[in-house]
């Protein structure tokens, strides 16, 4: 059914990490105990750095949504994912503190299956026609494989992020439908690291086949919209082709059928569908119809027609994230993902416990980088102390907050350290000073050799500051990571 | 302006236990070494002393916190003892402790001792530990020298300088400092090494490798103080006495505002001005004789020798290649062998600068024997990291009269 109120998506963005691991290496690597993987050894799939989660993923991809909107206009926030690191924790709530949100717009998670993120948009779209304010929908995934599987290869790690509210926006929802059937393709138990996968052959023809048409062809038929005149069908292909045939047995021409993200990214699970959605919209023209399906025990359709309203730029697409890359051996990512034990040494036994008393008290500070900036004498400061720093000020209980979490920053000074204990070594850290004033020395992530020296442009990036192996606790901070020079 | 310790208390005696991965020995019995040669050196009985302060910093992976442990190593006569810890200056705060104690009159006699086993981790480098529980939340995941090695990055970008060159006045510092080491007995570290070996080390933290940081070791020192009319009194001549005792602490400016650049210690410079008042130095580079700085890393010990004013901003490096700190240099700089040589056993570093001046004042330097006599020593410590630290500055000399 269209909604009673006109909705669409008011603004887009996405996330891949930049770590990328070559396919031809893996089959090459595993040709010895699985030299079926030979045909998928094509081009690159995103890889997590230690650092990252389906958490910080989305907080990405939500920044990048967001840019320049005032963010106490989102009212509701929905995470989909199906990697969502808290079973017990609102993995949501993390990513709404670390964006800043307003504290009474309300959060949830989504999982449970590859259509979360589908879900999640469904969601958002409902919550936005009953609401006056915006509702943000963010969607991530970082899946895991067993080495030398179809599935080390076929996967990739993303995160999408839309802004859903009242008119039409970018794109107008014209309409949506569901279809929930418990056709089990794969699963993985609550307790389990992977997916335990079926038969591709009876996947693809008793699942996909069957399934996708007569969700769409429910949805076409409500919306009135003939499948020649869909423009663009977004339907993640984790089965090589798969997205082709079923749009031929929809009746949408091959050429209308969008690119899986396989070169640079690969299926990106419950963000996979959202992801292919932005791809879309970055070169969407006024009146294109896009058909968006999340497949999954069933599945979710999404019809959106493309209102020619510009989308935001280069800044809110998905091309400027597969551009954007470094290599990561086999090896690496192995030890990375711990499909590898390394050892680590004595250090690494040091005990990352958390006091969570402190992390709330603290939790403007360490989830949206709020420090403060002095009442007195206008000096921007971090952590927020109770004395102002300037030694002309020392203003006593003075310091409003003040987020740094998108300010500019500078290396002032920096060093590589091979001591320190870090899943990925060296670790870099250096003192970074931000343009409104204010300086802190952090942790930096995604740094090249070479890429940083005293000057270097940094942006704060919301990471994993520690994993806690004893407990099961990851702590969150900010880092600084090197401006990409296109941004520079 | 207070009127300051210059020449109100003198050395009585000191001690130094030999340095080193001292797999046979506790903290406890590196206490006893260092306190049965400062006793004797001191001609007192234990019973004499009327105060005592013990200085240990990581007492996690020593002997607990208090300074229950010293008085029972020791077995003191149930007086006042107080442990202190302030970094990598604690040694130094024990003597302070004891000489403001000799000062003020509390004490006739009174001890300083620092102590430290770090070589009970099972690995190298300093003890792995919390930073405190607000701290371990958001502080980078930072080593000791990848802190230091922050200073080169500033100090290139603010000299212009290239970083092979101050690699190589890094490195010289080193081979000075091993050159010197080797002829000290007490040193952890008596082997010499040559330029080339330092710099084509394994980096332990861009741009520092394995030669430009300290060792690791276990190690105690100590010094019994007193006034100079009881030195006298016990027929002591020539005495060894306080001029200057100077600390500095970080407020969270270097940290937090972007008014300092990164390229040196702000306290330093800070209690180099107040103790060269204090001793009345006017003009350090010609009146110190010899110098005993905080060379956790090279780097620490070059940009130190700037802020102690003694060579120009921007000079060090140029002084360094030119031999001006070598043993046979204007100002030796470590001419025991330094934190490089003995390793840094923190509660007892600042303690061993201070004994090596006392044997050289008093002519008891063996084979580092200086040419010239002494006239000015300075010792320096500096705890923490160049963004938020702690630096104490001693200075002593011949008692005047």
């Amino acid at each position: 059914m269209p909604s009673a109120v006109d909705v669409g998506i008011a603004a887009c963005g996405a996330y891949v990490p930049r770590l990328r691991l070559s396919r031809a290496e893996v089959a090459s690597a595993q040709a010895w105990v699985n030299p079926g993987l030979r045909p998928l050894a094509r081009a690159e799939r995103s890889v997590c750095g230690w650092d990252e989660d389906a958490i910080t993923m989305a907080v990405e991809a939500a920044r990048a949504t967001l840019a320049d909107r005032d963010r106490a206009t989102i009212g509701r926030a929905y995470l989909g994912s199906t990697t969502a690191p808290y079973a017990d924790r609102l993995n949501g709530g993390v990513v709404s503190g670390a964006l800043g949100l307003r504290e009474d717009a309300a959060a949830f998670d989504v999982g449970g299956s590859m259509r979360a993120g589908t879900s999640a948009l469904l969601a958002a779209f409902d919550a936005a026609a009953a609401r006056e304010d915006d509702v943000l929908c963010v969607a991530a995934d970082r899946r895991r494989a067993a080495a030398a599987t179809q599935q080390e290869l076929v996967i990739g790690h993303a995160a999408a992020a839309l802004v859903v509210g009242r008119g039409p926006g970018i794109a107008r929802l014209l309409g949506h439908a569901s279809l929930t059937v418990d056709f089990v393709d794969h699963f993985r138990a609550a307790d389990r690291e992977f997916d335990y996968q079926w038969e591709e052959r009876w996947v693809r023809d008793e699942g996909y086949l069957k399934l996708v048409p007569r969700l769409v062809g429910d949805l076409l038929a409500q919306t009135g919209v003939a499948a020649r005149d869909i423009a663009r069908f977004c339907l993640p292909s984790p089965i090589r082709r798969v997205d082709q045939q079923v749009a031929r047995a929809i009746g949408i021409a091959a050429e209308r059928v969008s690119d899986p993200l396989s070169d640079g990214c690969g299926d990106s699970g419950a963000a996979h569908p959202l992801l292919m959605l932005v791809h879309a919209l970055e070169s969407a023209r006024a009146g294109d119809k896009i058909l968006v399906v999340g497949f999954g025990q069933g599945g979710d359709a999404i019809l959106l027609e493309a209102t020619g309203a510009p989308t935001g730029g280069a800044a809110a697409g998905v091309t400027r994230w597969l551009d954007r890359r470094a290599s990561c051996s086999y090896p690496r990512y192995l030890a990375l993902d711990g499909l590898v034990k390394l050892d680590r040494g004595i250090r690494a036994e040091a005990d990352k416990g958390s006091a969570l008393t402190a992390a709330y008290r603290h939790r403007d500070f360490l989830l949206s980088l709020t420090g403060g900036r002095c009442d007195a004498c206008g000096t921007h400061q971090i952590p927020r102390g109770d004395i102002c720093v300037d030694p002309d000020c020392h203003a006593v209980g003075a310091l409003a907050p003040h987020s740094f979490a998108e300010s500019a920053g500078r290396v002032a000074t920096w060093s590589a350290d091979r001591l320190t204990f870090t899943p990925d070594p060296p670790a870099y850290y250096g003192t970074v000073d931000f343009a409104e004033g204010g300086r802190l020395l952090m942790d930096f992530a995604d740094v090249d050799e070479g890429a940083v020296d005293v000057g270097t442009p940094m942006r704060m990036v919301f990471r994993i500051k520690d994993r806690d192996p004893v407990r099961g606790f990851a702590r969150y901070f900010w880092k600084a990571a090197p401006v990409a020079a296109e941004e520079a | 302006m207070a009127t300051g310790i210059r020449d109100r208390v003198v050395i009585l005696g000191m001690g130094c236990s030999r340095f080193g991965e001292r797999w046979d020995a506790d903290a406890e019995r590196l206490m006893v070494e260092a306190f049965g040669e400062a006793r004797a050196d001191a001609g007192i009985d234990a019973s004499e002393i009327d105060g005592a302060w013990f200085s240990t910093s990581q007492e996690e992976t020593s002997v607990g916190k208090s300074s229950v442990p010293m008085a029972t190593a020791l077995r003191l006569g149930y007086i006042p003892v107080s442990r202190v810890e302030n970094q990598c200056a604690s040694g130094t705060e024990a003597f302070r402790a004891a000489v403001y104690a000799v000062a003020s009159g509390a004490c006739d006699i009174a001890l300083a001792l620092g102590s430290e086993k770090l070589k009970d981790t099972g690995y190298g480098g300093l003890p792995q530990r919390t930073r405190g529980r607000v701290n371990d939340l958001y502080w980078a995941n930072v080593s000791t020298p990848g802190l230091f090695a922050q200073l080169a990055a500033a100090y290139r970008a603010k000299h212009r300088v290239p970083a092979a060159d101050l690699k190589r006045a890094m490195a010289h510092i080193s081979v000075k400092s091993h050159d010197n080491g080797a002829l000290n007995p007490k040193a952890h570290l008596r082997r010499r090494i040559t330029m080339d070996a330092v710099l084509e080390a394994p980096i332990v933290a861009e741009p520092l490798g394995l030669y430009d940081c300290c060792g690791v070791s276990d190690g105690a020192a100590a010094a019994i103080v007193t006034t100079p009319e009881i030195a006298r009194a016990r027929g002591r001549r020539d005495l060894v006495s306080v001029k200057a005792l100077q600390l500095s602490v970080s407020n969270g400016l270097e940290a937090q505002h972007q008014s300092w650049d990164g390229s040196y210690f702000m306290t330093t410079r800070h209690a180099a001005r107040r103790a060269y008042a204090e001793a009345g130095i006017a003009n350090p580079r010609e009146q110190l004789s010899l110098i005993e700085v905080h060379d956790c890393f090279s780097i620490t010990e070059l940009v130190t020798l700037e802020d102690l004013g003694i060579s120009p901003e921007g000079g060090a490096v140029a002084d360094v290649l030119d031999g001006f700190y070598d043993a046979d240099g204007t100002v030796p700089c470590q001419i025991d062998g330094g934190l490089k040589c003995f390793g840094h056993p923190i509660g007892a570093s600042g303690l061993r600068m201070l004994y090596e001046l006392y044997l050289q004042m008093t002519e008891r330097a063996g084979e580092r024997q200086m040419a010239r006599e002494p006239r000015f020593g300075l010792t320096h410590n500096l705890g923490g990291a160049p963004h938020a630290n702690v630096c104490s500055i001693t200075i002593l000399g011949r008692q005047a009269g």
